[in-house]
């Protein structure tokens, strides 16, 4: 008995040690093109070039990034992809917050066919709707700005899932809680920026990172739009530096790192909602 | 439906005025835009004729005879049934190892998750730089064990499989995510009987998770197609559609007849093709995911 109970801790105890070696090298084959890369925007580029690599940068330099800084726009490239990627967060949470508390706590005709057009955008990908897009804003003379870059999201895609995602949320809020408001003679405008809103601010952020993120992402549409190097997004002016570059990794590979770094930092910061949000819109989007 | 008649005229006024800021949005910047896609995708339009021609249904009858087209149809096909499987069978088994909390299962799902949370260009440029024929990290490696690596990226045999792996790598942290959550939602009663009658875990696996997740592993195969469908920065970075045109993929296609050579009406043609698949896949999620979706009747 006791030596049974002995064999089946051993056996437990191998288990978890096979289960920590398995996790440790997959960590390591997730996280090593990171160091891969943050490595090699330290090096110098004849030891980019050296062959076999050097595993642990020597000397260690910064100037690939003060290259960055001085020679290329990289401050303002970050600058644009951070004000356009806030602006279509707050713009999504407006227009879809709105949105989602009349299709959940209003009742209006045709509310229910309505709601499935909007929910429809969610078919209706950027990738499909680029050339008519396109064609508007250059007719509108709005190529070389950053408007149908903040605005495509907000009524497109992010704003279509936004609306679902609010609704969704709105429907759990008691009725009561708004009849409450209306017997205190509040208006809708009132009931919903004082009492819906707070309550939704655990939506409200999953929907803030899922916005944020795919306006961040964005590479498609800055591409076609954008032909000023001021300005460019994050993405597109990584792209078009690497491509000048060639094989001058190390120049590369600082711009990469420094495309990835504030998102990775907020990202470490609140690994759990991240993670929550972008799953949730994964598995409702 | 409690309320009273004169508050619910009242109320139905601001249901119209909370919406319409989304709903008008939504028709200038979604809906006209997909409505000109079809009418575009019938005219001859290009940016250096002069003149527009309306063809009907001439561009699609012509997307037939394109050699170009089939090899794009091809490859989008070739890279979602690449994906499909290995994305499955990995995140499947990364979220049952990474289920159940033990010590440091938050520093493993975090490293997982970290390229999810990283731009696709950035992502792109990162692996074209590890797939380098010559210095490359994966050559160098190869190279350690005297493998001579292959010319990964110019290879017109291995550009769409490398774009696959790359985008894998990528998306491994999401689906994994998911699946843990819905491995969650498994009865714990279901694992406690199926002990009791001695079943391993392997089969516990196969009978009672994998049934009872099936809906997510539904859900994340069709969120996997749509996205291999529209797969445009990973080819851009990584091998510009070559070597050749051996890694054009829809977009990519579109994206090249109307931004490079700007035949708008034959790059609208294959949006209208990608737009019907889209909706055909959206559709069927929706009618699965119906169970996620509250219903007020």
């Amino acid at each position: 008995m006791k030596t049974n109970s002995e064999k089946a801790r051993q056996k437990n105890i191998i288990k978890r040690i096979v289960r920590y070696i398995g996790c440790t090298l997959i960590a390591l084959v997730m996280l090593f093109p990171f160091y891969w890369m943050a490595s090699t925007s330290v090096k110098t580029y004849t030891n980019v070039m050296k062959f076999p690599p050097q595993w642990w940068p020597n000397p260690f330099t910064i100037d690939n990034f003060v290259d960055l800084f001085t020679n290329q726009p990289f401050l303002k490239y970050m600058w644009n992809s951070v004000y356009i990627a806030a602006l279509v967060a707050f713009g999504v949470i407006i227009v879809s917050s709105l949105a989602g508390y009349a299709f959940a706590k209003i009742k209006f005709k045709g509310s229910n066919i309505l709601f499935l057009i909007i929910l429809s955008g969610m078919m209706m990908p950027i990738e499909v709707t680029v050339i008519p897009l396109f064609v508007a804003l250059s007719k509108l003379n709005l190529v070389n700005s950053h408007f149908g870059l903040i605005i495509q999201p907000i009524f497109g895609y992010c704003g279509a899932f936004g609306t679902f995602l609010m609704r969704q949320f709105f429907i759990t809020v008691p009725d009561e809680l708004l009849e409450a408001g209306k017997i205190d003679g509040a208006s809708h405008i009132r009931i919903f920026t004082k009492i819906m809103l707070p309550l939704a601010s655990s939506t409200i952020a999953t929907l803030i990172i899922f916005s944020f993120l795919q306006s961040w992402n964005d590479y498609l549409l800055p591409l076609v739009l954008l032909s000023e190097s001021t300005t460019y997004t994050l993405p597109l002016g990584l792209k078009l530096f690497a491509s000048e570059m060639g094989v001058e990794w190390n120049l590369v590979m600082a711009g990469a790192t420094f495309s990835t770094l504030p998102m990775l930092i907020v990202f470490f910061f609140s690994q759990r909602k991240f993670m929550e949000s972008l799953s949730m819109a994964g598995l409702k989007g | 439906m409690k309320r009273k008649d004169n508050s619910l005229n009242k109320d139905s006024k601001w249901g119209y005025y909370f919406i319409s800021p989304m709903f008008i949005g939504f028709i200038i910047i979604s809906l006209l835009p997909v409505l000109a896609t079809f009418v575009i995708g019938m005219t001859d339009w290009s940016l250096l004729n002069s003149d527009i021609n309306f063809l009907g249904f001439g561009n699609f009858t012509k997307l037939f005879t394109d050699k170009l087209f089939y090899q794009v149809a091809r490859n989008s096909l070739y890279f979602t049934v690449l994906l499909i499987p290995s994305n499955l069978v990995i995140c499947l088994a990364l979220a049952a190892l990474l289920k159940n909390n033990f010590k440091g299962v938050g520093f493993f799902r975090t490293a997982i998750f970290t390229p999810v949370v990283t731009t696709v260009v950035v992502w792109g440029i990162l692996w074209k730089y590890i797939f380098q024929t010559d210095n490359g990290l994966i050559n160098t490696i190869l190279g350690m064990i005297n493998i001579a690596g292959p010319q990964w990226l110019y290879n017109a045999k291995l550009a769409i499989p490398v774009a696959v792996f790359v985008t894998l790598i990528k998306g491994l942290g999401l689906n994994m995510v998911l699946f843990i959550s819905a491995m969650k939602d498994v009865p714990e009663v279901y694992y406690e009987a199926a002990r009791i009658d001695g079943a391993s875990k392997l089969r516990q696996f196969f009978s009672i998770t994998l049934p009872c997740i099936a809906p997510s592993v539904f859900l994340v195969t069709i969120i996997t197609v749509i996205g291999s469908l529209k797969v445009f920065a990973q080819i851009d970075t990584l091998t510009a559609g070559g070597p050749g045109t051996s890694s054009f993929v829809f977009v990519y296609y579109i994206y090249q007849q109307a931004f490079k050579y700007y035949k708008f009406g034959y790059a609208s043609a294959i949006s209208v093709v990608l737009f019907i698949i889209i909706v055909i896949l959206t559709l069927v999620q929706w009618k699965m995911r119906k169970r996620w979706v509250y219903h007020e009747n």
